[in-house]
């Protein structure tokens, strides 16, 4: 097991298993979004109260929880970066930013789409949306940091230290609904009893959900090569591996 | 047909957020895509122009 795990932080070891995984998670997650989305709009009944406007929840929440577990992964990336200066962190931690970021933005615009004809307004200052906009901006001062130091090692570090001390705003966005009178609803799924939610509609929400997760790694594990063979350009793996490739 | 496009009058807002979202998720995948290609091509080009290819 350590062997494992100290073999994957070495850089081709990592950019060669990469490139072998990213095809399949991709796969995955066209068939998880076909099934899913088949499900959710020809086989889930139309909502009591939204009717069919509330076919927006198999991309808004996925968004949604993907922006929060994306942000998660980035700052326990960001300690290990801080901890052990492990450079796999880093480009992992990297790498996710820019993901996660298009994941807050994609839920606070399907939100608002949502949020129009529901509520009658595209964006209110509640709780949930005030804190998801945070996050956003958390996740753009994450790039900026990282773009403005240009010895991408100290940036990685000076980037981390901000993607660790601005996980306090994920408990907030997650009990935003409980803790403060919220137009947005509470949760559905995530919730000690039961769900709050049909079978035919939740069947679907989870399966893109799952699909967003294989999303995220594909499109995660194609940044990270890029990061990696842009630091390591000068390295003895990476020329072999453009002799190969060229030859 | 059209009764599924129009989404009981939702249709804007239904399919306005499906399109958002899937131009946001293939860009996010073609973009570092293109980058990475273009880099491997950068790298491998000085490679040559240095001439210590074996």
């Amino acid at each position: 097991m350590w062997l494992f795990f100290h073999k994957l932080a070495s850089p081709p070891y990592f950019y060669a298993l990469a490139g072998r995984l990213i095809p399949w998670f991709g796969s995955i997650c066209l068939l998880l979004t076909v099934v899913g989305l088949y499900l959710g709009f020809f086989v889930a009944p139309p909502d009591y109260q939204q009717g069919e406007a509330y076919r927006i929840i198999y991309v808004h929440a996925p968004s949604a929880w993907m922006s929060m577990f994306i942000y998660v992964v980035m700052a326990v990336c960001g300690a290990i970066v801080l901890i052990w200066r492990m450079k796999l962190a880093e480009v992992m931690a990297v790498a996710s930013a820019p993901i996660g970021a298009g994941f807050t933005f994609l839920s606070l615009a399907s939100g608002s789409l949502w949020g129009k004809p529901m509520w009658g307004a595209w964006w209110v200052w509640d709780a949930r949306l005030t804190s998801q906009l945070i996050l956003l901006f958390l996740y753009l001062g994450f790039m900026a940091l990282y773009s403005a130091i240009e010895d991408r090692r100290i940036a990685a570090r000076a980037a981390s230290l901000l993607a660790v001390v601005g996980v306090i705003n994920i408990p907030i966005i997650h009990f935003s609904v409980k803790w403060w009178n919220t137009l947005h609803q509470g949760p559905t799924v995530t919730r000690l009893d039961a769900p709050a939610i049909d079978l035919s509609m939740l069947i679907p929400l989870l399966l893109m959900f799952l699909a967003f997760k294989f999303y995220y790694a594909t499109a995660v594990l194609i940044r990270a090569r890029h990061e990696l063979l842009l630091r390591e350009r000068a390295t003895a793996w990476v020329r072999k591996l453009l002799e190969r490739a060229g030859a | 047909m059209s009764e599924f496009f129009a989404m009981g009058g939702y249709g804007f807002y239904v399919w306005s957020s499906y399109a958002i979202t899937a131009v946001v998720l293939v860009l996010n995948i073609v973009k570092p895509w293109l980058a990475s290609r273009q880099t491997r091509r950068r790298l491998a080009s000085r490679l040559q122009a240095r001439g210590d290819t074996p």
